[in-house]
């Protein structure tokens, strides 16, 4: 618990806070970013240099700019929508205690119990690419079979037809 | 082959880059206040008023008349007629101009006003360095900054102001003529008035009433 | 002596933290290396902004500006006091708190990504495990700010300006980010200094460089091509396309907010022309082994100044491209060429050493560099144009 974690905690927590309660569509997104840089300077802190390096370039160079581009792509009017109505707030609100007690439940019962013994392994770009290429290599090859299908199938439905279109 | 073209450009780029340090001809800049293009010679940009002789305020030729205050488009021209008079080039006594400002910066140096006067007394200049700092008082000319002698006139604008000047020294003969005349037929008319008066004292003073009245009459008519 | 003066900076360093103690040394070290940092690339942009329109005159059969100071080597302080004194202006519709952050992480990031970069022997900031990665993800934020600037300007030319450029970022990220790849897999390692050292040895007079073998050279010039597009130069300038939407995304800025996005244009140009040293031109090793006793430093910024010269020239050459060849060229010619990049630097890797996977190599970019182009080609042809209705 030291000062620079509790700097980080409270600057992802009040991004993704905002994200959730301002009611300008562009500024939800920012506050979001606020909340992933927050995010990935946690990993950074706890050493974890690929995963927080990662998390920017994904969440940062890539998710918040596709949602910024749709909403330039659409027109501004939609992007000054109200806060959810009462029921989904509620029925939102439900979800989240039942994955805050989840969760809470998971990390009291399962870490403190048992302790971390030795030193911590190395999350190095090294280790992280072994264990990628050779332990997890179905996995990566699945999901990279997965992605290439999205792929081509975005573009299918992106393709103009022939003939349409002048 | 792709990049071919991008190549040639390159070369062409590179060869202006290393050619406009060894060829002085490439650069067709003029550093501009240090070197200036000879000036042509119908430039034109803001109106003056010309003066003949070595005092300003003596040999202006304007008369006050207000023809170009009134033509002018823009409405930069302001002038204040005299109440006296003075004589003018040929000893005719007329009005002069009291004031006579033109602003600068509303002067959209159309030539309206040189091309209305009847007496060539506003001609336009080629001083184009009129910056200041003053943001009021700096452009708005007034008649000792604007009066400029004939010989600068010549000096600006030889052809143009050589024709002025034969036009100018054409009409002031015709004038002087018609003045001489004038003065001789009254000076004639005096005679006969006074030698009808020596014949018959008595109407002294109605005759020289009358031969002043027709003196003034034959003015009138070489006006 | 060499090495003396090679290690100049960072013996000073260490001799100005000798004074303070120890538990500040970390963050007293930190600070001198980003002020560092801050002076000499603000410095270099300032020298880079007056050479770079000295040159561009000249290229032009002009004379560039050369009023302020001895050839107007003073004109950057010029420029730099005028952006100061001007009014600043924000637009009354803006979104003011987006409208004000945006200038401000741009250039942040835009400074941030130095830290990686290796100016010199032991002269880097912070060597990280995965710093190409840190590299590239800093370096993916700037599309974020040049988004907050578009949107919170409301104005329609800012917004288009906005979508251009982020348009054109996300195509050339990627490709940018594969033709490095090939550097970091010759090296086996995402660290910048470890890739600078793996480039430091010498066979005879000859440097190892990466871009001295068919898939460096390839991967060189794609990473260039991909540089140029991610900082909005000329000719993928439509961004700030002068004659279609006056200056883009930073239309509404004005004053000192207009001078940090001029700042961070080209701190961007000169980032990537750093890390494009970095990963193929060997950082601050010396291009010949006879050559070693000059100072490392000096051969990083030697070819620093060499790329921006590079940059200029073209900038000076080449007219601005449309939209859809920026798009064509970025993902029709561009990202193949730079898988086949990867899959070339990968044979080179298992072939044996020798005239072999030479000859291999580098007949397999030039087929696949011939063939892409032919289809770039293909699509040139368009319709004939008809009137509807003049005619």
């Amino acid at each position: 618990m030291t000062i620079s974690f509790l700097l980080l905690a409270a600057i992802t927590i009040t991004g993704t806070a905002a994200a959730m309660s301002l009611k300008n569509a562009v500024h939800c997104i920012l506050a979001l970013t606020l909340g992933m840089v927050g995010l990935a300077a946690l990993y950074l802190q706890l050493g974890a240099e690929f995963v927080g390096l990662t998390q920017i370039l994904v969440y940062v160079g890539a998710v918040a700019i596709l949602a910024v581009f749709a909403i330039m792509m659409t027109r501004s009017r939609t992007s000054e929508t109200a806060a959810g109505s009462d029921p989904s707030r509620f029925s939102g609100l439900v979800t989240a205690l039942l994955l805050f007690t989840v969760l809470a439940v998971a990390i009291c019962t399962g870490i403190s119990s048992q302790t971390l013994g030795g030193t911590p392994p190395e999350a190095t770009v090294h280790a992280v690419g072994v264990a990628l290429m050779q332990r997890f290599i179905l996995p990566l090859e699945i999901i990279g079979v997965l992605l290439t299908a999205a792929l081509i199938g975005a573009g299918m439905l992106a393709i103009e037809e022939k003939g349409e279109g002048r | 082959m792709l990049g071919e073209g991008i190549i040639k450009g390159l070369a062409e780029t590179a060869r202006n880059f290393f050619g406009s340090y060894v060829n002085k001809e490439r650069l067709t800049t003029v550093q501009y206040p240090e070197e200036r293009l000879p000036r042509i010679e119908a430039t034109r940009d803001f109106p003056f008023l010309v003066y003949d002789g070595d005092d300003w305020e003596k040999g202006l030729r304007c008369v006050a008349c207000q023809i170009c205050e009134k033509e002018c488009p823009p409405k930069c021209i302001y002038i204040e007629k005299s109440k006296d008079k003075k004589p003018d080039a040929v000893g005719k006594p007329q009005n002069y101009p009291a004031k006579f400002d033109i602003d600068v910066s509303v002067c959209m140096s159309c030539q309206i006003c040189v091309e209305v006067c009847p007496f060539d007394a506003i001609k336009m200049d080629v001083q184009f360095e009129l910056s200041s700092d003053d943001r009021f008082g700096g452009l708005l000319l007034t008649k000792d900054k604007l009066a400029k002698s004939n010989e600068y006139y010549h000096e600006i604008h030889p052809t143009e102001a050589a024709g002025v000047d034969a036009a100018l020294a054409e009409d002031r003969e015709k004038e002087k003529e018609k003045q001489r005349l004038a003065a001789a037929a009254a000076a004639a008319a005096a005679a006969a008035k006074a030698a009808a008066a020596a014949a018959a004292p008595p109407t002294t003073v109605a005759a020289t009433k009358d031969g002043a009245g027709s003196g003034g009459a034959a003015k009138e008519e070489a006006k | 002596m060499p090495e003396m003066i090679d290690q100049i900076f960072v013996r000073l360093m260490h001799w100005i933290i000798g004074y303070v103690p120890t538990s500040l040394q970390p963050l007293c070290s930190a600070i001198l290396s980003a002020v560092a940092i801050l002076v000499v690339f603000a410095t270099i942009f300032a020298i880079i902004t007056v050479l770079e329109r000295k040159g561009l005159g000249r290229m032009q059969n002009r004379y560039g500006p050369n009023r302020a100071g001895p050839w107007g080597l003073l004109q950057p302080a010029a420029d730099g006091i005028k952006s100061l004194t001007k009014e600043d202006i924000v637009p009354h519709s803006s979104d003011q708190l987006v409208h004000l952050m945006a200038p401000i992480l741009i250039v942040i990031t835009s400074f941030l990504v130095y830290a990686v970069v290796p100016v010199g022997k032991n002269m880097v900031m912070a060597d990280l495990n995965a710093g190409v990665l840190f590299f590239f993800a800093v370096g993916s934020m700037v599309e974020l700010s040049v988004f907050m600037a578009g949107w919170s300007s409301r104005s329609k030319y800012s917004l288009l300006g906005a979508m251009r450029a982020i348009a054109q970022m996300i195509s050339y990220e990627i490709p940018l980010v594969l033709s490095g790849v090939v550097a970091i897999m010759a090296a086996g390692s995402l660290s910048t200094v470890t890739i600078v050292n793996m480039q430091a040895g010498y066979t005879g007079i000859w440097p190892h460089w990466y871009l001295f073998t068919p898939w460096g050279i390839t991967g060189y010039i794609l990473f260039m091509i991909g540089a140029t597009a991610e900082s909005n130069r000329c000719p993928f300038d439509m961004p700030e396309g002068e004659s279609e939407i006056i200056a883009g995304y930073f239309i509404e800025y004005s004053g000192f907010k207009f001078a940090l996005f001029f700042v961070a244009e080209y701190l961007g140009m000169l980032a990537t022309s750093a890390m494009a040293i970095t990963l193929f031109l060997g950082g601050w090793a010396a291009p010949f082994s006879f050559l070693t006793w000059i100072p490392s430093w000096f051969w990083f910024f030697a070819k620093l100044l060499l790329m921006m010269m590079v940059f200029i020239w073209i900038r000076g050459t080449l007219p601005r491209l449309r939209m859809d060849q920026l798009m064509n060229f970025g993902w029709k010619f561009m990202l193949p060429l730079s898988l086949i990049n990867l899959f070339a630097a990968g044979l080179w890797h298992f072939l044996p050493s020798g005239p072999t996977r030479w000859s291999v190599d580098s007949l397999l970019l030039l087929l696949s560099c011939f063939l892409l182009s032919r289809g770039l080609r293909r699509n040139k042809w368009f319709q004939e144009r008809t009137y509807r209705f003049a005619s």
